[in-house]
């Protein structure tokens, strides 16, 4: 670990921060939707990345700049949570299956298949 | 400007999860360091949310920044998910399916601890 490593996971974060704040912004408020679509969309996509970036066994810069920089800021456990507990709080449960199957089952899908074509055009 | 605080606050979660992640645990096979800063950063957004920053009434900006910015960015999704995938891949299968439950039922146990229910949204 060196400074470098450190600036590069600052980058990454400072963009990754904005581009989910920017997305669930102009998402999450879309009424036709009834999970919170923001952060699905940044949860699913953000996965699926990593694992493209994982399985291609990117070099350690791209991995810091790209992968905990940029999409693990640009993914999110805590908002997830939070709103769950406001579905909860609503008494909405099959809300709250439907939000966590499609979270958990399809972002770790997708973080497989990420992996598998990133293993591919490694 | 928000979106700059929003960034700002971003680097900062993002540098620290980094720093916890190389520190802590890092011999275990488990992946603890992403699952308790996850924890902990649901614990703290729901708290910081519906209780902190509406009894100091901290300005729009601020609040967007330190929960959106820098707890968003500190909590990951995208590391649980290539984490899971890692431990079924080398047959940590058992592990994997720890790992996911522990943090989705953790994490909201640990979201609900911070949550202070408000009476309009128990109606609605």
């Amino acid at each position: 670990m060196t400074a470098t490593h450190i600036l590069l996971v600052g980058i990454g974060g400072f963009l990754g921060a904005i581009a989910r704040y920017s997305i669930s912004k102009h998402l999450n408020n879309k009424s036709a939707f009834l999970l919170p679509i923001g952060t699905l969309t940044v949860n699913l996509f953000g996965a699926f990345l990593l694992g493209v970036i994982t399985g291609a066994k990117a070099d350690i810069m791209i991995v810091l700049l790209f992968g905990t920089g940029f999409l693990g800021s640009f993914t999110t456990f805590s908002t997830l949570k939070l709103e769950m507990i406001q579905i909860i709080v609503r008494k909405n449960i099959n809300k709250l299956y439907i939000y966590a199957i499609m979270t958990y089952g399809i972002g770790i899908i997708l973080a497989y298949i990420g992996y598998v074509v990133g293993n591919f055009y490694q | 400007m928000v979106y700059f605080w929003v960034g700002i606050a971003g680097s900062f979660g993002a540098i620290l999860r980094y720093l916890l992640g190389v520190s802590l645990f890092t011999n275990s096979s488990f992946p603890y360091a992403t699952l308790i800063i996850n924890l902990i950063g649901s614990f703290l957004l729901a708290w910081l949310t519906t209780h902190f920053f509406k009894k100091l009434s901290v300005s729009p900006v601020i609040a967007t920044a330190i929960g959106t910015g820098f707890v968003g960015s500190f909590t990951t999704f995208s590391t649980l998910s290539i984490e899971t995938v890692t431990m079924f891949q080398a047959g940590n299968t058992l592990l994997a399916v720890l790992y996911v439950l522990i943090s989705a039922f953790g994490g909201l146990l640990m979201s609900r601890l911070g949550f202070s229910v408000k009476k309009e949204d128990q109606q609605s």
